[in-house]
């Protein structure tokens, strides 16, 4: 019963301290703040675009960026800057929902992996080995060649790819958390693995989780804008930001505007995902303080 | 040492196993029939038996993969849909061309990374470090395709110094087959000499606070010295191996550096082939690109030891 009292007095106090520790971080805090400015021009998209993301205007075919076209506009007279908006979306639920897919995916299978050990581990383990052996974008230009080309695919292409970096750093975990005290204490006690798993296991798994998938939206996203710079990702008309790029190449000399922005927002994203990835790991390291 | 990597190589065998498996299943994931996507604008029943029988697809998947595996086995990868010319002949043909350009690149990663990690690691927590550090962490968001646009833009078509795109072989010209690598040279290296940075950073940071260094310093050894002679070449150990763990990055790079400049490379060969539904072209692009990178840990591994004293005496 005590035990259980300091420990609720204690988590309270971590976690105000963890979150000290990063309102700290200037740098982790600029990341958190174009982070939270990218979500909410994403969520906001249909108040923030001034024009039609998707329809052509041919009166206004690559005009550069003026009072009314902030960004300019395209090949097809579309507002660079309605299109960015929009992508802005496909762009961050890409890195999303490919970063939950490889997590949903890959933290069962590293909890199973380190917790029993013996042959489900030397399966998944030998498994995982052959899975980052294929560098991670040429496995998701290959999934979404065989899957065929579109958003969704592209998704589950990074989302499998990303999957295998889940795998090994929740088995590391579980490795290290599961020769604790308390852990063989529930052992003892006769609590079912899924309950140990579950109750024990996960919640101190979880931070270097959080860091990780942080840190792995950010390359999600360069992914996802990698695969629709080729073809792969988001198809015509609809935006995204690498497929935008993928269509100002073609204009690189009449059009500077129609790659600029689109790169620039990609590159702030990213930086942005870094940034807070390095300020949560530095927060939520022990040996930091 | 030899049991070592000897236990290492028999590690291996399994993982390349499960990759073939992996790269085998990636057919399996083809909507609809097969044979229709494999035949492309083909629909003579007899030209389709005859796909169906040639890639055995009405046999059950196990029998479809000990073919396939005991072809790949014997060097044979296929033959491209498209140009039908042997896959392996068509790998080991672009090779060369992205071999050069990992060259090129890996040299300009080290020549920015280890110096720039140095220097941040001895001037820790002054502007230059804080400089470094922005510089290594923006090279690492920057996507490289962008970055490659943002060249040809300037470089290219502005200032007119180097050729936009295009490969020369050097044997036909050194001078523009040196002037067509340095900008995607550049653009593949920059994310790997961040990489490098922020490695060489962390491990000279280590090597640093260590008692040897300490007491180098406390004999009166110059500054220079200490770094250079007795703290960088430990620091270098886990640099070595990551440079070859790098090769699976470069490679990934390669895919969308090659588009950009239109360099016929390894990269190309997978991107033109999956817009070509070429579909054996693509499995061996990555059975290749996978067996590569797993030699290349293999070499990691085996320089890693060779490289610590420690290990090499090890039972």
């Amino acid at each position: 019963m005590t035990i259980a009292i300091t420990e609720d007095l204690a988590l309270p106090k971590k976690r105000n301290r963890v979150l000290a520790k990063f309102l700290k971080n200037r740098s982790a805090l600029f990341g958190a703040v174009i982070v939270l400015f990218f979500v909410t021009i994403a969520l906001m998209a249909p108040l923030v675009a001034p024009f039609d993301p998707v329809k052509p205007s041919f009166m206004t075919i690559r005009k550069p960026p003026s009072a009314i076209f902030w960004f300019g506009t395209d090949e097809l007279g579309r507002d660079v800057f309605s299109r960015m908006v929009w992508g802005a979306r496909a762009s961050l639920s890409a890195g999303v929902v490919s970063v939950a897919i490889a997590v949903l995916l890959g933290v069962p299978f590293g909890l199973v992996s380190g917790y029993f050990g013996g042959w489900i581990d030397a399966a998944i383990s030998r498994s995982t080995d052959a899975m980052l052996a294929i560098p991670f974008l040429i496995f998701a230009i290959a999934l979404a060649a065989f899957l065929g080309p579109s958003l969704t695919n592209a998704m589950i292409a990074i989302g499998l790819s990303a999957m295998p970096i889940f795998i090994r750093l929740t088995r590391g975990q579980v490795l290290s958390v599961k020769a604790e005290d308390y852990v063989e204490g529930a052992r003892a006690i006769g609590l079912p693995d899924f309950w140990i798993l579950l109750r024990y296991i996960l919640p101190n798994v979880i931070p270097p989780i959080l860091v990780q998938a942080t840190l792995t939206i950010a390359s999600a996203i360069i992914a996802e804008a990698s695969l629709s710079f080729l073809g792969l990702g988001q198809q015509p008309p609809n935006p995204s930001w690498g497929s935008m790029l993928n269509t100002a190449k073609n204009f690189m000399e009449q059009a500077p505007w129609m790659s600029f922005f689109p790169g620039s927002a990609i590159f702030l994203i990213v930086l942005g995902f870094n940034l807070l990835g390095d300020g949560l790991r530095d927060a939520l390291d022990p040996r930091e303080n | 040492m030899l049991r070592y990597i000897a236990k290492r190589i028999l590690i291996a065998i399994p993982t390349i196993l499960i990759v073939s498996v992996l790269v085998f299943t990636l057919q399996q994931l083809l909507p609809g029939d097969p044979v229709l996507t494999l035949a492309g604008e083909e629909r003579d029943p007899q030209v389709l038996a005859f796909l169906r029988e040639k890639y055995r697809l009405d046999d059950p998947i196990p029998v479809q993969y000990f073919a396939w595996i005991s072809q790949v086995l014997q060097g044979n990868l296929g033959i491209s849909l498209r140009t039908d010319i042997p896959v392996l002949t068509l790998i080991l043909g672009k090779l060369p061309v992205t071999i050069e350009l990992a060259i090129f690149a890996m040299m300009v990663a080290l020549v920015i990374g280890i110096p720039a990690g140095i220097l941040s690691a001895v001037r820790k927590g002054t502007s230059v470090d804080y400089a470094a550090n922005v510089v290594a962490l923006s090279g690492l968001s920057i996507p490289n395709f962008w970055l490659g646009i943002l060249l040809i833009m300037l470089v290219s078509v502005r200032w007119k110094l180097l050729p936009a795109s295009g490969f020369v072989p050097p044997s036909e010209d050194l001078w523009l087959n040196i002037k067509t690598m340095i900008m995607p040279a550049f653009v593949l290296g920059t994310g790997l000499a961040a990489s490098l940075m922020r490695h060489t950073r962390s491990a000279m940071l280590g090597v640093l606070r260590s008692d040897y260094i300490r007491t180098a310093r406390a004999k009166g050894l110059l500054g220079r010295v200490v770094i250079m002679k007795h703290a960088l070449r430990n620091a270098l150990v886990p640099i070595i191996t990551l440079s070859t763990l790098l090769f699976g990055e470069l490679l990934a790079g390669a895919v969308l550096t090659e588009q950009i400049f239109t360099i016929p490379g390894f990269g190309k060969l997978i991107v033109d082939a999956v817009f070509n539904r070429d579909y054996a072209v693509v499995q061996g692009v990555v059975l290749c690109t996978a067996v590569g990178f797993i030699l290349m840990n293999l070499l990691a591994d085996v320089l890693y030891v060779l490289a610590n004293p420690r290990l090499r005496h090890a039972r």
